[in-house]
């Protein structure tokens, strides 16, 4: 609350400022806006934009950090009593002290004697150190917004060149922008980087990457037996590429087709009919997919293949039958079909514009010489297509690797290695959400495997991602 | 075919042109006529790009269509081989008969007339295939070779009759788009020569080359002319005068005028050829 | 054949006229076919979108159908303790009073009673006890309290639950069944829409479930997604397209904006819970926090939507500014920008549409919890309308299944609006250079 405050209280200095600034600019020049280099309100804005701008620069690190700094704070000095927990216990002791402090929700642990002592102590201590580190941010801030006012306003004269000055703040405000998005992928790797060097100490990255056998338990107490975790993530690996395989078996054909009758064959009206229906096909959520994978799919094909296994039974294929008749919801098809269905759109889209990328003159050139349609797309124009098709396709087995909601919804959780689409597999992207919506212990390998899993998809999809990039590159070059 | 009136006004005004006529090629080869178009009327939607066309192409030689640009030349070409059936809004009224047979009739079927009329376009444009492949290209789909060897020899004679045979006898199998402009419209020719075609249409074949290219490829249209019916628009006129042994000059969708060539720049019998040839409208 | 073929002016000898002719229809043939199957690859891809969105809209529309009744209630003194409000049985005192109405006596056993609160919801004891809050008076007397039928009761009334189901695999017994099918007889029980699910949020009874709370905290959500997101991606674009120098940088910031694109969602949720949960200590399952990892994975998309349509703005408007003595930011800012806006709003409203619908990030960071509220402020524990969807699927209630789609329709909805709304937007502001 008191930052929603100062901050508009900035605001309305800067406002002030900018009245200021602008006033002193048209006194100098006796009244006349003519004889200033740039216009009035570049002058106000200059004035604004020292006096606000570093004090709320402040305030915003002040909001993003200051809990940290806080807690830290807080921390450094630990009574005996809080040192004899357990470091779990102690982090739970110190959340608890933070949630009473701002009046929050806290756990249901409680504490007695010594320790209840060392808790009321901290609590009164953290509300202290809250007031302090409130004040002198805020303070901190008003010194800012005045000096910053007091050291830009006297420059302000006939000559200045305000609008060059404010134009200098603009290019650093898009310029911090841009860098926003390079921070992003920053971020990511070294986030994901970092979590997964935690989970590789505990786990050796060959085991993860070339291990058969994933069942990521970890005992609760060191001394608990059959305490051993598994993280070999090649079923993962296996279950992904099944599923994948199944989603493009689906979408490649269905796609590659439709963008082709859509862009060679098909009239205006029903290509402008045909496309906006696609395009809600491909606006559909994913988790919409899931549902009606989970609810409609799933039970389907369930039905049918026992149907099969009942109508074979008792006969020459009897193993066959049962094991149809036994078949679950969760098969690696279900998930598949479905994914491939909410590909098509994305394979057909990409191959449309490839196609249509093709020039005319060759297919003119292909019809002059008495071919058909069929001959000219096949023998033209989809070789002339073919390495931005490939790579479209890339594209679409990046996206299938990295899809999570029709997965978690109607895939299973057993990890098992296994051509067989009939079987139930989990991905790498099911177990990440698996380790993570459970309860969380942040730094026990079974939570930081997801982040290794993370960094395995991460690392797949940049690599397919970056070659069907190459492809299109080399490609455009034939035709410039 | 109707007798022509001299007149000596026309050659003072346009003495280069009439020069530029080499001897003996200004004849029309006597024989039947390949192409007869009676009546021919094109629409690209509301708007009429040809009226009433009647225009006979002799066998054997080469017939020029000249004019202005958006003068129809182009439309009424591509009607010969019915390249306008891929241009949705495009209506063709009227006859035009090869070999006494319509074009348009219900029972011609494209893809086989445009094995009997080649088309050869303003850029050169090779497929992305190798040379051989491109030359291949047209007797592979329409089954004309029996086997490997039969299509190998297609392919070379393809190539000498295109005058490309010497420059790429030794990299059949590198691609049709790394030879100059020059070679690849030649390429393109012998793409066309190769299904033995009776009839080759050419749409300003040269516009997109050097003057030395240019050369080559009327010296090819020149030898070419004893075994195809050759229509060729240009929009360049001493190209028409070098080459054809027939001018058709187009205006405003209209055809104005037809004759030996030697006869359409001399002695014109319509103002309006007269004052394209002599250059007062472009 | 071959010397043929060769020597000059004669006609090229050709493979027999009937063997073309067969070479000739098998070409028609094969092109019927191939037409064939890009015509039958556009029928599936339809036939799916018809399934799918059928499908969800024949699952969910029951929802928007309820039935409530109306029972005067006995507020009963023996069973109402004054100072202990909140522990009373109300449920019990709702059973009796719908024991009287149906003409039974309870059993000693109470199984009777208990059979009976099955068939209301728990909702009729808590609007008895906020009655008794607010005036202590009504202990005693009898007042009129009207909610609907529980989660079983409303889908046997929907034909959910049959009869010819045996009664060990149904939630309801013949005597439950018999008790419905007399108080729809009678008129107590009426049909009507089911406005409780738009004003109420999550809950564990289905028949009080509803998306408000989700719809806030997806609205809430967007809101910061938007108020991130689309400025710092448009300024980011501006800054590639028309400040920054053409040098390897700027192409390695190219590809890598790119890339961003395509990273899978739930990546961005790991970069969440790393970077703003844990190191920046922002509230878990906060709108803040899904706001900001939302933020993240539509900047790209916002980049790349508005340096094409800066691209679309031609040179020509630039040099008429810079002609007129305009800086470079006075030529961007007054000219390029206004003129490139429609592409650019155009491109924010589809990535906030796309954000919409996300869920694996905000799994993720935690919004996967109860929520059984409204989020208050933008640090409060949120859930948004994807995530309910998923946490309704998972749930075993059969009365859930309705809901889950009927929440699938509403996301829709909005979906479609804010497509509808960039479309229009595009078609009456574009300008074709």
């Amino acid at each position: 609350m008191l930052t929603w405050l100062s901050l508009l209280f900035l605001v309305l200095f800067s406002g002030a400022a900018f009245m200021a600034g602008r006033g002193r600019a048209l006194k100098s020049s006796g009244g006349s806006a003519a004889k200033l280099h740039s216009l009035p309100n570049y002058y106000g804005m200059y004035a604004a934009l020292w006096a606000g701008a570093p004090a709320a620069l402040l305030l915003l690190l002040g909001a993003a950090f200051g809990g940290r700094v806080e807690d830290a704070m807080l921390q450094a000095e630990r009574p005996a009593a809080v040192q004899a927990l357990s470091p779990d216990r102690q982090d739970v002791f110190f959340s608890d002290v933070h949630a009473v402090a701002a009046g929050v929700a806290r756990s249901e642990v409680t504490y007695e004697g010594a320790e209840k002592a060392a808790f009321d102590a901290k609590v009164v201590e953290a509300k202290r150190i809250d007031g302090i580190v409130n004040y002198s941010v805020l303070g901190l801030a008003g010194l800012l917004a005045l000096a910053g006012f007091l050291l830009a306003t006297p420059r302000i004269n006939t000559e200045f060149r305000a609008r060059n000055r404010v134009e200098g703040w603009i290019a650093g405000v898009l310029i911090a922008c841009s860098v926003a998005a390079v921070l992003t992928t920053l971020g990511i790797v070294m986030s994901l980087i970092y979590e997964s060097w935690r989970f590789f100490e505990s786990v050796s990255p060959l085991a993860f990457l070339f291990g058969t056998e994933w069942a990521p338990q970890i005992a609760m107490r060191s001394d608990q037996v059959a305490s051993s975790g598994a993280f070999g993530a090649v079923p993962l690996f296996a279950g992904t590429f099944l599923v994948m395989m199944i989603a493009m078996l689906v979408a490649a054909p269905i796609g590659l087709y439709s963008a082709i009758y859509l862009s060679e064959y098909a009239n205006r009206g029903l290509r402008s009919t045909i496309k906006p229906l696609l395009e809600i096909l491909a606006g559909v959520p994913t988790v919409v997919y899931g549902f009606f994978a989970a609810l409609t799919v799933g039970p389907l094909f369930r039905a049918f293949f026992n149907g099969i296994g009942e109508q074979l039974a008792g006969g020459p294929m009897n193993g066959l039958a049962e094991y149809l008749m036994q078949v679950q919801n969760q098969m690696a098809l279900v998930a598949g079909v479905v994914m491939g269905i909410m590909l098509i759109p994305f394979v057909s889209s990409l191959s449309d514009d490839i196609i249509n990328a093709v020039p005319q003159s060759l297919r003119d050139g292909s019809y002059a010489m008495g071919a058909t349609k069929s001959e000219t797309v096949k023998k033209v124009v989809l070789p002339a297509a073919l390495p931005g098709i490939m790579a479209a396709m890339l594209l679409a087995v990046s996206r299938a690797v990295g899809e999570t909601m029709i997965v978690t919804m109607a895939a299973g959780l057993q990890a098992k290695l296994t051509a067989n689409p009939l079987d139930t597999v989990t991905t790498v992207t099911v177990q990440i959400v698996t380790l993570l919506t459970g309860d969380q212990e942040f730094d026990s390998p079974k939570t930081l495997s997801a982040f290794g899993l993370g960094l395995t998809l991460f690392v797949v999809t940049l690599g397919l991602n970056i070659i069907a990039l190459r492809i299109v590159q080399k490609y455009r070059e034939q035709y410039d | 075919m109707p007798t022509e009136n001299r007149d000596d006004t026309i050659a003072a005004h346009a003495p280069t042109l009439a020069s530029a006529i080499p001897a003996g090629h200004g004849a029309v080869t006597t024989g039947e006529f390949k192409i007869r178009a009676r009546d021919v009327n094109v629409f690209y939607g509301d708007k009429q790009a040809l009226f009433d066309v009647n225009l006979d192409v002799p066998a054997k030689s080469v017939t020029a269509f000249i004019g202005p640009s958006g003068c129809g030349k182009s439309t009424f070409l591509r009607c010969i081989n019915r390249m306008n059936d891929t241009i949705p809004s495009a209506k063709v009224q009227g006859s035009i008969e090869i070999d006494g047979a319509d074009v348009n009739a219900k029972s011609v079927d494209p893809v086989v007339l445009r094995s009997r009329v080649g088309m050869v376009f303003q850029k050169p444009n090779p497929f992305p295939k190798t040379i051989f492949e491109n030359v291949a290209y047209g007797p592979k789909i329409h089954g004309l070779a029996t086997g490997k060897a039969e299509l190998e020899a297609i392919v070379e004679a393809s190539l000498k009759k295109a005058g490309l045979w010497n420059e790429v006898a030794d990299r059949l199998h590198q691609a049709g788009t790394g030879l100059s402009g020059g070679q690849q419209q030649r390429l393109v020719i012998a793409r066309a020569i190769a299904v033995s075609p009776e009839v080759i249409l050419m749409d300003e074949p040269c516009s997109a080359l050097d003057p030395i290219a240019t050369a080559k490829i009327e010296e090819l249209i020149d030898e070419l002319r004893s075994q195809f019916c050759i229509v060729i628009v240009t929009h360049s006129m001493a190209q028409a005068a070098r080459v054809s042994q027939k001018t058709a000059f187009f205006h405003l969708g209209k055809l104005v005028e037809s004759g030996p060539t030697e006869e359409m720049f001399t002695n014109p019998r319509d103002t309006r050829t007269q004052d394209y040839i002599t250059g007062r409208f472009g | 054949m071959t010397d043929a073929a060769l020597s000059p002016g004669a006609p090229a000898a050709r493979p027999a006229l009937s063997a073309r002719d067969a070479l000739l229809k098998k070409r028609h043939r094969s092109e019927k076919i191939f037409r064939a199957q890009g015509i039958a690859a556009i029928v599936i891809a339809m036939i799916f979108l018809v399934v799918l969105v059928g499908r969800i809209v024949t699952q969910g529309y029951s929802t928007f159908e309820t039935h409530t009744l109306t029972v005067p209630v006995y507020l009963n003194p023996e069973r109402i303790d004054v100072n202990a409000l909140e522990g009373v049985n109300y449920d019990y005192i709702v059973a009796e009073a719908m024991m009287k109405k149906l003409g039974v006596q309870d059993d000693d056993l109470g199984l009777t009673s208990g059979k009976i609160m099955d068939l209301t919801s728990r909702d009729f004891g808590n609007q008895l006890l906020q009655m008794i809050k607010k005036d202590k008076s009504l202990i005693g007397k009898t007042v009129d309290v009207t909610g609907s039928v529980k989660a079983d009761a409303d889908l046997y009334y929907k034909g959910e639950i049959k009869r010819d189901t045996a009664e060990e695999d149904r939630k309801l017994d013949n005597q439950q069944l018999d008790w419905l099918d007399a108080l729809r007889k009678d008129g107590t029980v009426k049909t009507g829409f089911n406005t409780k699910f738009f004003t109420n949020s999550d809950s564990t009874e289905p028949e009080q479930a509803g998306v408000w709370g989700a719809v806030i905290g997806s609205a809430m959500m967007l809101i910061i997604t938007a108020v991130i997101a689309i400025p710092v991606g448009v300024l980011a674009a501006v800054y590639l397209e028309e400040f920054a120098p053409k040098n390897r940088w700027t192409d390695v910031i190219e590809v890598n904006i790119n890339n961003l694109a395509a990273v899978p969602s739930i990546v961005y949720g790991l970069l969440g819970l790393a970077l703003f949960i844990n190191w920046l200590h922002v509230p878990r399952g906060s709108p803040l926090v899904g706001g900001l990892v939302l933020a993240l994975m539509a900047l790209p998309t916002v980049i790349i939507a508005t340096r094409s349509s800066l691209k679309a703005v031609p040179p020509s408007i630039r040099e008429a500014a810079l002609g007129v003595g305009a800086s470079k930011a006075q030529t961007v800012f007054h000219h390029v920008l206004p003129l490139a806006m429609p592409g650019v709003m155009t491109g924010a409203i589809l990535s906030l549409a796309h954000a919409l619908g996300e869920t694996a990030p905000l799994l993720m960071i935690g919004m996967v919890a109860f929520v059984p509220g409204a989020p208050e402020t933008f640090t409060s524990s949120a859930t948004v309308l994807p995530v309910q969807v998923f946490i309704w699927e998972n749930a075993s209630e059969r009365a859930f299944h309705e809901r889950t789609a009927a929440a699938i329709i509403v996301l829709l909805v909005f979906m479609i609006v804010m497509n509808a709304a960039a479309v229009i937007l595009r078609r009456r502001f574009e300008r074709r250079w």
